[in-house]
């Protein structure tokens, strides 16, 4: 068994009407969540709009805390402020909106940042933001402002943030959602790199299917509950409880379960093998 | 269009005055900037002007740049000479007549008034023009650090710098957004009276308020991530040293002060 980095004990968490403003009433936005991440996972966290994988993320780095249950990141359950202030070195996040992240307006100052705040030595962060930058490929962009880079720059940019601040654990909220197709896949092969080259564990928060695919396992959260855990075989494998929870299933998996291939398909490539397979041809 | 504005007027280089230490050219151009209020004649003055003149050559900043930078001025520097012109009496009558009179002292005011605010900007421009905002803004938390006995928040005053200056662009980007929002709407912002202007911007500046209000909220939650707790325990990754090129700057500030000062004792004070 490998090592937890994230545990969720019966997590409850209940928006305070008082705490925001979009809130009508108290709701909660999670029910009874338990799960592990192990370290050097990749985890995709899937549901639809306000299922409460926001959330989810949030409670990860101790943003927000449980209302019940309790969640620790190795070990630790960031009661105190000192106690999440340890947590945030184990668990970086990434938010949705690139520009309400960067805080420099100089985009090596803005990497530096996060490493600044732990009190590194000067010369440790300059290697660590030139390597964090090299390794999101946006080096030859270290002199420029924040605000002339494209929105997937800039998201690589908040990327490189985390990573000079060495955390073991990447989460990242919804980080393609206000992006263009080519920004999204620069980001996402971005994130992937970081896990398969670098090791960090890694918690995407999405609500893009293709995301989702490309990662080691799936949880899908619905109104609140955690509905499926599994490998995204395994997950979108079951076409109609996934659309009961109001999401849809990769365009190539859809296809096939219409189809009635038994099989289930995750990218185009297979897709295209399963069709082939039907049609009684060769490709 | 609008995603090209740079913040500040910073023009990258690598000449002298871009490589000095940043708190070191902050405390010179204020330094330079009462020397330029002691000078009492044309010799002083014109020893100001020349050092000007030639940090301005030393810069790498091109001519046409600097000039820019008189522009807003213009209409100042015009209002200051005509009024000094008119209001200043003394020495050789030039003109008289109805009820106006140029004399010659008016004309060395108004002169050496032009020549004082002229400097003034150039080296206040220099200044910008050779350092970003960021260092400028760094170099003015150092500077002021030691006001922490008196339990001022140097630092976070400064991140407070930092942080408006990072989001000027992005709050620009943002009213466009609004404005074209608003137009598509069918909102008229360019007809009418000065009044009915003001009130067609209501409806622009409300959502500019509430979205920037999220954004630091936003800013707060992602900074906190980033393990910010505010100035204490932290460490930059850009030292500042002071090095013989900042000494011998400062050398160089005092022998033109030296310089005023005995200038002003030999010449004819113009004012």
């Amino acid at each position: 068994m490998s090592e937890k980095i994230i545990e969720f004990d019966n997590v409850t968490f209940i928006y305070d009407a008082d705490d925001d403003e979009s809130a009508v009433q108290a709701y909660p936005a999670l029910t009874d969540v338990s799960l592990s991440i192990n370290k050097g996972e990749f985890v995709a966290v899937l549901g639809h709009n306000g299922s409460g994988k926001s959330t989810f993320a949030k409670l990860c780095n101790a943003i927000l805390e449980p209302t019940k249950g309790k969640v620790s990141v190795k070990g630790i359950v960031p009661d105190t402020e000192e106690k999440a202030d340890e947590v945030r070195r184990i668990v970086g996040m990434v938010f949705q909106n690139p520009d309400n992240q960067i805080v420099a307006t100089i985009v090596e100052d803005d990497v530096a940042f996060g490493p600044e705040n732990l009190g590194i030595e000067p010369a440790e962060i300059r290697k660590r933001v030139d390597d964090a930058l090299k390794c999101v490929n946006m080096y030859d962009f270290r002199h420029r402002e924040p605000h002339k880079l494209s929105g997937g720059q800039k998201q690589r940019v908040a990327i490189a943030g985390v990573i000079a601040m060495q955390t073991e654990c990447i989460v990242l909220d919804e980080p393609t959602a206000m992006l263009d197709p080519m920004g999204r896949d620069e980001v996402m092969q971005t994130i992937k790199r970081l896990n398969r080259e670098m090791g960090i564990t890694v918690v995407l928060v999405t609500h893009f299917m293709d995301e989702a695919v490309q990662a080691d396992r799936v949880v899908v959260i619905d109104s609140g509950r955690m509905v499926m855990d599994g490998t995204p075989k395994e997950v979108f494998s079951q076409v109609e409880k996934l659309r009961s929870c109001g999401l849809d299933v990769p365009q190539s998996t859809e296809i096939c379960h219409d189809l009635g291939i038994k099989e289930c398909v995750l990218d185009v490539d297979e897709c295209v093998d399963e069709i082939a397979r039907l049609l009684g041809g060769a490709v | 269009m609008i995603r090209d504005i740079t913040i500040g007027q910073y023009y990258p280089g690598k000449s002298v005055l871009h490589r000095l230490d940043p708190r070191m050219k902050l405390i010179i151009t204020f330094w330079l900037i009462v020397v330029i209020f002691l000078c009492k004649s044309f010799f002083s003055l014109g020893l100001i002007a020349l050092t000007a003149v030639v940090a301005a050559a030393i810069s790498s900043v091109p001519p046409k740049m600097i000039l820019k930078s008189l522009k807003p001025i213009v209409i100042i520097l015009v209002f200051t000479a005509v009024l000094n012109i008119l209001y200043t009496e003394g020495g050789d009558v030039y003109f008289e007549r109805w009820g106006i009179a140029i004399t010659e002292k008016g004309v060395n005011t108004a002169v050496f008034t032009m020549i004082r605010i002229v400097s003034l900007v150039v080296i206040s421009s220099l200044l910008t023009y050779t350092t970003t905002p960021t260092m400028l803004t760094d170099a003015l938390e150092r500077i002021l650090s030691p006001l922490k006995i008196f339990k001022i928040k140097v630092h976070t005053l400064a991140m407070m710098m930092t942080l408006a200056l990072r989001f000027i662009p992005t709050l620009i980007e943002e009213i466009e957004r609004i404005m074209n929002a608003q137009k598509a709407r069918g909102a008229d912002l360019e007809s009418g009276g000065l009044v009915q202007r003001a009130k067609a911007l209501v409806p622009i500046f409300i959502p500019l308020m509430v979205s920037s209000f999220r954004r630091a909220y936003e800013l707060a939650f992602a900074m906190t991530c980033r393990c910010y707790t505010g100035g204490e325990g932290r460490t930059r990754m850009k030292q500042m040293k002071l090095g013989f090129r900042d000494f011998a700057a400062l050398l160089f500030c005092v022998a033109v002060t030296v310089g005023v000062i005995v200038l002003n004792h030999f010449f004819e004070a113009v004012i």
